[in-house]
């Protein structure tokens, strides 16, 4: 069986158009079987599965290969959880209220930005971007510094595509990541709890690490705006927060930039903030973890890995102290 | 306005009905899994919420009855500083058992190892002398002075409470509410340290 998509990639094709009639009338079932073996498969066959996919029809999906390299077999995080437990500052300190006030967020039109120590500095509109390289499904675990942790199936390509295009110079030693600033559609801005815009940063090396994900979809369809839409960035061995959401402009830059937590309370947040079990925070341990949805209240937390599991990027750091540069 | 003794028995159990309701909606919520994402992180922000509402509360009680000339506010006071020990011991209940699992050694690290549950555990602490000695027969035992004295433990206690809640509050650096109960409790405390200074330049002015 053919699936066809567009070339950009980003609408499935109409159901109608691929499917005998028979088969169509009986799609859910149709799309059960077609996940066995295909390689849009899983992202399907989850659409088929989630209940609360045909109470979002607002919702648009997006089409992405499932890479087999990060299809991890734990429980992934039920969309409502990963919806609407959200850190969003720009959108209210407390996490149920992203869900409610990022509907004034508007997605489109919208430009990101690539300046700084680039050969080819560039300004594309959001749908320009998401055609850089082709879409991915990858199934992330999710870490936050508050100590609780997600499984979210995220659609994007590596970072790594992007900075090849624009050519990094060689002053280009750190990338920043801003976020949109705009009180109009952003209550949260009026409210003084960070330095905005939202700022973060990594060392270039991590930014090409090819687990560094740039986002634009997560279980199966458009992020929604409290995750972060149109496009933001998925760092998984890394505390949620050095992940910007809703990028506007991408910055490659010679010195360590200020980003917003560590300039807030450096002691607390560093710039690197990889998990890291053995890393407390002043106010709380590091070494376990809830997940959401899963560990229920009489259930034990679970152990933190180091990295949040994810030892491909433990040579980025070699000889580095990380309990120094945490 | 004077209250009969029948009327005053009505308004305490109305009261205590009232004040177990965030009890009861807790539990309603955990049966129906509304308790949200993370529900040991709404349990232990709720019940802390209501041990500062009530211990606010109580200490509201005396500048209100002095304020509207209301003095059968006092009959309610043991209770509502009771509710304010009832959500703290939830609180803390939900740290040992949902948080540590009841390891009592690792919960003794948390303790000691970070100052916002330090203070909110001596805080808890500080309660618990005062409801034990909150009965009839332990006020006539402790005897009315020593047992006055004892009970002003909790201009300490509330600040330490706020204390605890700014210091949590300070990882969001969201420090509108813990502020707003700073406010609210050094006005309940400052007031009473007028009407001291007041009464005492007064009796100095009649002697």
């Amino acid at each position: 069986m053919l699936i066809k998509s567009r070339p950009d990639g980003i609408d499935l094709p109409l159901s109608s158009e691929i499917t005998p009639r028979a088969i169509f009338e009986s799609r859910r079932d149709f799309i059960r079987q077609l996940a066995v073996g295909s390689i849009a498969g899983t992202s399907l066959y989850e659409m088929a599965n989630r209940e609360a996919f045909a109470q979002t029809p607002g919702a648009q999906k997006m089409a992405a290969t499932v890479n087999p390299a990060y299809a991890l077999i734990e429980k992934k995080t039920a969309y409502k959880d990963a919806t609407t437990y959200n850190n969003f500052y720009e959108f209210g300190t407390d996490k149920s209220e992203p869900a409610q006030t990022a509907s004034s967020l508007k997605t489109r039109p919208w430009t990101v930005t690539i300046e700084g120590e680039v050969k080819k500095p560039i300004t594309l509109d959001i749908d320009s971007l998401i055609k850089v390289a082709p879409l991915e499904e990858r199934i992330y675990r999710h870490r936050c510094v508050e100590g609780w942790s997600m499984v979210i199936p995220w659609i994007g390509y590596s970072l790594s595509n992007l900075i090849k295009k624009v050519e990094p110079t060689a002053n280009a030693r750190y990338i920043e990541f801003i976020t949109l600033d705009d009180k109009k559609q952003m209550p949260g801005l009026r409210s003084p709890v960070l330095e905005w815009p939202y700022v973060e940063g990594l060392r270039l090396d991590e930014a090409n690490h090819p687990l560094a994900l740039l986002t634009f979809g997560m279980y199966g369809e458009v992020l929604p705006n409290q995750n972060g839409a149109p496009v933001r960035i998925a760092l998984p061995w890394k505390y949620g927060f050095k992940s910007a959401k809703s990028i506007v402009k991408i910055r490659f830059v010679k010195d360590q930039p200020r980003t917003a937590w560590n300039s807030t309370a450096p002691h607390e947040y560093g710039f690197y903030s990889n998990v890291n079990p053995e890393v407390d925070h002043p106010r709380w341990s590091q070494a376990t973890e809830r997940r959401i949805g899963e560990d229920g209240l009489f259930a034990r937390k679970r152990k933190t890995l180091m990295f949040n599991g994810y030892n491909e990027v433990a040579s980025l750091y070699s000889g580095m102290d990380l309990k120094k540069f945490f | 306005m004077a209250l009969s003794q029948k009327q005053i028995s009505g308004i305490k159990a109305i009261v205590f009905l009232l004040a177990l309701l965030p009890f009861f909606r807790l539990v309603a919520f955990a049966f129906l899994d509304q308790l949200g994402a993370n529900p040991v992180e709404f349990i232990t922000r709720n019940t802390g919420d209501w041990t500062l509402y009530f211990l606010c509360i109580a200490l509201a009680v005396t500048p209100v009855r002095r304020l509207l000339n209301v003095p059968w506010l006092l009959k309610l006071r043991r209770m509502l500083g009771l509710y304010g020990f009832f959500y703290a011991s939830l609180h803390f209940l939900t740290f040992l058992w949902f948080d540590h699992f009841f390891d009592v050694q690792e919960m003794w690290k948390d303790v000691l190892k970070r100052p916002f549950i330090t203070v909110g555990f001596i805080a808890f602490a500080g309660l618990l002398p005062l409801a034990l000695t909150s009965t009839n027969g332990m006020i006539k035992r402790l005897g009315g002075k020593r047992w006055q004295l004892l009970h002003k433990l909790v201009y300490v206690i509330v600040p330490l409470g706020v204390l605890h809640y700014y210091w949590m509050k300070s990882g969001k650096h969201d420090l509108t509410q813990p502020l707003m109960f700073a406010a609210l409790v050094a006005t309940l405390l400052l007031a009473r340290v007028w009407w001291h200074w007041s009464a005492t330049a007064r009796s100095q002015a009649n002697a």
